[in-house]
């Protein structure tokens, strides 16, 4: 590109500038408040009190606290839900890969009609609402007994997820030569031979990054987990949600926030060893799709 | 592909699309015919010992659980639970437009019923979120291209963040600060000069910030793919641009946007399509009294713990699934006209 005219710079340094102080200002803020005592955080005074810490000291004798983490790790057994998320979430991601990948590679070699009929009907049922079949789940789920266990989230969630899986994997596949696979099933291998020994070694790359996505939908969500589990087993961010309507009247809101920075920290470290799959995954749906 | 190794192949993913999406959707169409059974009272006696009787009206549980048993589904209904006043209530629709009068009366008593209400949100949500959060993308996306090599990851990284953050988590966060003793809150009034402001007093507020959210949480999708389509423009078409004169501007509008468009047709699609089941942020906001959304309505009537409303949830369901396949065409026609180019 030429050089930018010096007004244009300044323009887009303004507006890059704004956009990522948007971008991260409010995990920032919330980081940092949530070492704080309510009366800080939520101030009636000024917000100034949160930077300053003003209340933290007079109630803990220091500007920050870490009592927000005590009462929501301890006091409110926050490591249980956590357990259970990290179960669902790499379940549901080893699961996913498992099914999405014979499916995924399947797809890609067929070559027949109904193939792409399959791939139609993924993307219809990639589009639907997942509280609507949710309220589709949970009447069978009552009469057969297995509403509340775990393994049936995490088939749920599998199943939500395939067609996203299959999507991506399938267009994964496609960019890997046939004829690496076509030579093995010359040399005699079977098709799930040539599978196992030809295409695994070769894959990682794009199971790593449906991986990934397979991971944040297991993760990030709520409308399944929030309705399929106990309160025993819930996870994370459906613990979250009913923190609030527990914990806000007791005045303890402090241990919401703690939770939720909490449940943030995996998703920054995810972004910030994956960044480049992430990306990738994302326009490599989009481009080719 | 021989016919058998392809299903012996896709067998486990199809049987769990099957199972888990294809079967509920039925499930959900049929529930959707049905009401709960209404409650079995029973007429009790209570005589004292003194001679005073009353009498009691009470939930026979026993009939009730019996009922329950021998058709857990409940009654039938046929459509009763589509065009009741919780949906799309016919009656009232026949009220309101029956009446002389103006208006905006009419508006206001049609944004009163349920469904309309959650209508109106998740529409403008989808159509006011989907072209603003791609325009802040696209911007993003020019502005990031400019930035030095080094400068580009770390960027990128602090760009995403809103994206791949839990949406409930999200909506949280902001709301938090949104909260009148939070930091956006107070400022809020304190430039309104109106201490009373917050997101629960006023609906307008509570829509442009979850608008906001909205448009904050997916700009990013849209940064990303046309960071990369960027990295696509032919060199030589905006070279000779620039030769024959092509101011910057000129090069954007004439050679970079073309170059983008299907790009952003594909964003637009899924956008509008995702921004369409619009659920997390209100529970987040706990915006239900200002804002409700279709996947709202399904969760509210699900959650009610003593009566879930499994009649009413499938009807809204029912209509959100329309809802989704009408925005859904486009794309499947664009999908199906792709596959024929590529077997042509």
């Amino acid at each position: 590109m030429r050089r930018q005219p010096a007004g244009l710079r300044t323009l887009t340094t303004a507006f890059l500038t704004i956009w990522l102080i948007a971008a991260v200002f409010p995990f920032a803020w919330t980081v940092w408040g949530s070492f704080k005592v309510e009366a800080d955080f939520f101030s009636r005074q000024t917000w100034w009190y949160a930077i300053e810490g003003l209340r933290t000291t007079q109630e803990t004798g220091g500007p920050f606290t870490l009592g927000g983490y005590e009462g929501a790790w301890i006091k409110n057994e926050f490591w249980k839900p956590v357990i259970n998320t990290l179960i669902v979430t790499l379940s549901v991601t080893g699961i996913s890969l498992m099914v999405g990948t014979l499916g995924g590679y399947a797809l890609a070699r067929s070559g027949h009609r109904y193939a792409f009929w399959v791939l139609i009907a993924a993307l219809v049922f990639r589009a639907m609402p997942h509280i609507t079949l949710v309220s589709g789940y949970l009447l069978p789920f009552f009469q057969l007994n297995i509403w509340g266990f775990l393994p049936t989230t995490i088939i749920v969630l599998v199943a939500i997820n395939q067609p996203f899986t299959l999507w991506m994997l399938h267009s994964f596949f496609l960019s890997i030569p046939k004829d690496l696979d076509e030579s093995a099933l010359v040399d005699g291998c079977t098709r799930f031979q040539a599978f196992r020994m030809v295409i695994i070694p070769v894959m990682w790359p794009g199971v790593i990054t449906t991986g990934l996505f397979s991971f944040l939908l297991g993760y990030n969500d709520f409308a399944v987990t929030s309705m399929l589990l106990r309160q025993e087993n819930q996870t994370m961010i459906p613990k979250i949600a009913s923190f609030l309507g527990s914990i806000q009247n007791e005045g303890n809101v402090m241990f919401a926030v703690a939770a939720v920075v909490s449940a943030t920290v995996p998703l920054f470290i995810l972004v910030l060893f994956f960044q480049r799959q992430i990306v990738s995954g994302l326009t490599a749906g989009a481009v080719k799709g | 592909m021989p016919h058998r190794t392809f299903a012996a192949f896709i067998f486990p993913s199809i049987l769990a699309m099957l199972l888990f999406i294809t079967l509920p959707i039925f499930s959900v169409m049929v529930q959707s015919m049905f009401i709960e059974h209404p409650a079995v009272l029973t007429t009790v006696e209570n005589c004292g010992p003194f001679g005073g009787c009353t009498t009691e009206t009470k939930v026979d549980t026993v009939a009730m659980a019996k009922l329950k048993a021998e058709a857990p589904m409940g009654q039938f209904a046929g459509l009763a639970n589509y065009l009741n006043h919780n949906h799309l209530a016919i009656d009232d629709l026949r009220e309101i437009f029956g009446t002389k009068s103006g208006f905006a009366e009419k508006v206001s008593s049609l944004m009163n019923l349920p469904f309309y209400r959650a209508l109106a949100f998740t529409l403008t949500y989808c159509f006011v979120v989907t072209p603003l959060a791609m325009a802040l993308g696209f911007c993003i996306a020019l502005a990031v291209n400019t930035l030095p090599r080094l400068m580009k990851g770390p960027a990128i990284f602090v760009s995403i963040l809103p994206m791949i953050i839990t949406p409930l988590v999200g909506s949280l966060i902001l709301s938090w600060m949104f909260n009148p003793e939070g930091i956006f809150g107070a400022t809020l009034q304190w430039l309104a000069n109106d201490p009373k402001l917050s997101l629960r007093a006023s609906p307008v507020l509570t829509w442009i910030v979850i608008l906001t959210y909205g448009v904050w949480t997916n700009g990013p999708f849209s940064f990303v793919v046309f960071y990369a389509g960027l990295q696509t423009v032919p060199m030589d078409t905006l070279e000779s641009a620039r030769i024959d004169g092509a101011t910057r501007w000129q090069a954007t509008r004439f050679v970079i946007i073309p170059h983008l468009m299907p790009l952003a047709t594909f964003v637009a699609l899924v956008q509008l399509m995702d921004n369409f089941r619009v659920f997390e942020p209100i529970v987040g906001f706990s915006a239900q009294a200002n804002a409700t959304s279709l996947s709202w309505m399904v969760y509210n009537d699900l959650v009610s713990q003593d009566a879930q409303q499994f009649g009413s949830a499938a009807a809204t369901s029912v209509m959100t699934i329309i809802g989704v396949l009408i925005l859904l065409t486009p794309v499947l026609i664009r999908t199906w006209r792709d596959f024929n180019r590529k077997v042509a």
